[in-house]
């Protein structure tokens, strides 16, 4: 396994210039992923329209292969629906564990598969994805609400 | 040193490469000898100690008593009463805390830590005086990372009840002035509580002539097993100390009504102890004592110096922890690449560091980053190890900068 599979040309690109790093502007729904073991800590930004994620961004400080998982989720996710969400969620997490792909289509996400090699790099790689299920899980719940 | 061929580790290969293993301060690497006398215990000596009356309680016994007589040469104790065998250095220091500072602190009161400490000397405090509703003080530090000796001194007042100290910070390699530290504390009535986790293998320790109160150690920062530690007290202190943990071992006799508890130390010792830790930590002293500490530290001190120099000569490497007095480790970051990133190119390399904030997130706090790269060294160390290392973190810069 070499070091320029974990650090693709793309991963290195978006962590060292992020995209989509900044706040969303109003009515915005953010929550914070916190990594405790190594001090990554990331907010991610979610706006929505009906049941799609109409924008997303990202703050926060981690390592390069959170840094840019977080900031090709931001890129790839917009305009998903909460079902199509679900499903690449879960999917990218089978990418970077190892586990067995269903065909959902992670397009450029696909540059983190050599993660799985580097078992303790995982929690790096899903730290935003986990962060996002949760925000739209707590958006479910107010959108059922109302 | 000499020594690498007595560690069996460093034949290894790590990802096809030779192994260097600069995480001592995690834990070291264990000679020959220390896996030697494990076998040999288990092979020829096991029984319980104190207890039976044929042969091999006896021997296990008197081999159990000889590690621990071990121990208070090697940290030169009065008494080997004063030496109480625990897990380790955490366990040591809750021991305290949960029995001397129970009966000591009370509403009000202040306990007194240092800002460059282990959550495991700071934790133990933090649950004391929560349950005292007393209060934890900070002696804060400068940006070289020592100890402001003077704010310190300032902080200590009749309120004041213990003081917990690092001999040796695990994050920034300070070595603290313990002397002065428990003299002026001993003047103002208070007791030290000394976390030796990271100072007794690289420093010659003298508990007596340091006169603390309480030395903590952990057996497998010090080449011996894991499982193991010790807490030194002065016997005064310990023979009114309530028991930490009831069982078998730590009592005289048991009614249902009364019971009578044992002497020191082994009133401390509730239930069957880590007999083989014990004793293979006795033969790590054994080993070390051999190799001379005063050589060990005289040694170690050339290879920091010498692994700062060259970090020094790398570009983008910020050194943290810049101690005058310092053991056998450097924290530092590359600049624009996380401490995670570079221990994983390292690590492709063969060369062990620890990244994170290696339990002491009040430092990193203090310097504003999330985690440090922490390379720290063990008397099997040579300046190899250091042009490995450089090499590997040329490799970060070639891969991310």
């Amino acid at each position: 396994m070499s070091l320029h599979e974990l650090y693709q040309e793309m991963i290195v690109d978006h962590s060292r210039s992020p995209r989509n790093f900044h706040k969303l502007q109003e009515k915005a729904q953010n929550l914070e992923g916190y990594n405790p073991l190594c001090g990554d800590k990331f907010t991610i930004y979610a706006s929505f329209k009906g049941k799609k994620i109409s924008d997303l961004s990202f703050e926060g400080n981690g390592c390069a292969i959170s840094t840019a998982s977080a900031s090709l989720m931001t890129e790839f996710m917009k305009n998903k629906s909460f079902d199509e969400a679900e499903s690449i969620i879960a999917e990218f997490q089978r990418l970077v564990t190892g586990g067995e792909l269903k065909g959902v289509d992670l397009g450029k996400l696909q540059v983190f598969e050599g993660v799985q090699e580097f078992p303790i790099r995982v929690k790096c790689a899903v730290l935003a994805w986990h962060t996002l299920r949760s925000l739209l899980h707590g958006e479910r719940k107010a959108v059922t609400t109302e | 040193m000499m020594v690498r061929k007595d560690f069996p580790i460093f034949n290894i290969k790590v990802r096809g490469k030779p192994l260097v293993y600069l995480d001592s301060a995690a834990t070291t690497q264990k000679p020959q000898v220390v896996m030697d006398t494990l076998n040999k215990y288990y092979s020829s000596q096991n029984s319980n100690v104190h207890r039976g009356v044929h042969y091999l309680s006896e021997l296990a016994t008197k081999e159990y008593e000889a590690a621990r007589e071990k121990v208070q040469k090697f940290i030169h104790a009065k008494d080997s009463r004063e030496i109480i065998f625990t897990r380790g250095t955490t366990e040591s220091i809750n021991l305290v805390a949960q029995t001397f500072g129970r009966e000591r602190v009370q509403e009000g009161d202040e306990v007194l830590i240092t800002h460059m400490e282990h959550h495991s000397n700071i934790v133990p405090w933090q649950i004391l005086c929560s349950e005292k509703k007393a209060h934890l003080k900070i002696a804060p530090i400068n940006q070289k990372g020592e100890l402001l000796i003077d704010e310190f001194k300032k902080l200590v007042n009749p309120k004041t009840k213990i003081v917990g100290i690092a001999h040796v910070s695990n994050a920034l390699g300070t070595i603290n002035p313990i002397k002065e530290i428990v003299s002026f504390c001993h003047d103002h009535g208070v007791p030290v509580l000394v976390d030796g986790a990271q100072a007794a293998s690289h420093l010659k320790v003298d508990v007596e002539a340091l006169d603390c109160d309480f030395y903590t150690l952990s057996g497998h920062k010090i080449y011996g097993p894991t499982g193991i530690g010790v807490l030194y007290g002065k016997l005064k202190h310990l023979e009114k100390m309530p028991p930490y943990q009831g069982g078998g071992d730590m009592i005289k006799s048991v009614t249902f009504e009364k019971t009578i508890y044992n002497d020191v130390p082994f009133k401390f010792e509730a239930g069957t102890p880590n007999i083989a830790g014990a004793i293979g930590l006795g033969s790590a002293l054994d080993y070390l004592s051999a190799l001379n500490m005063e050589k060990v530290q005289k040694y170690e001190e050339e290879l920091l110096k010498y692994m700062e120099e060259q970090l020094l000569t790398l570009p983008k490497i910020k050194l943290i922890g810049r101690a005058e007095k310092k053991a056998a480790l450097q924290s530092f970051i590359v600049e624009n690449i996380h401490p995670h990133d570079v221990g994983t190119i390292l690590d492709q390399e063969g060369v062990a560091v620890r990244t994170g904030h290696h339990c002491a997130q009040p430092v990193m706090n203090f310097y504003g980053v999330p985690a440090t790269v922490r390379a720290s060294l063990g008397i099997y160390n040579t300046k190899e190890d250091i042009s490995l290392l450089v090499l590997a973190l040329k490799k970060v810069f070639e891969v991310l900068g």
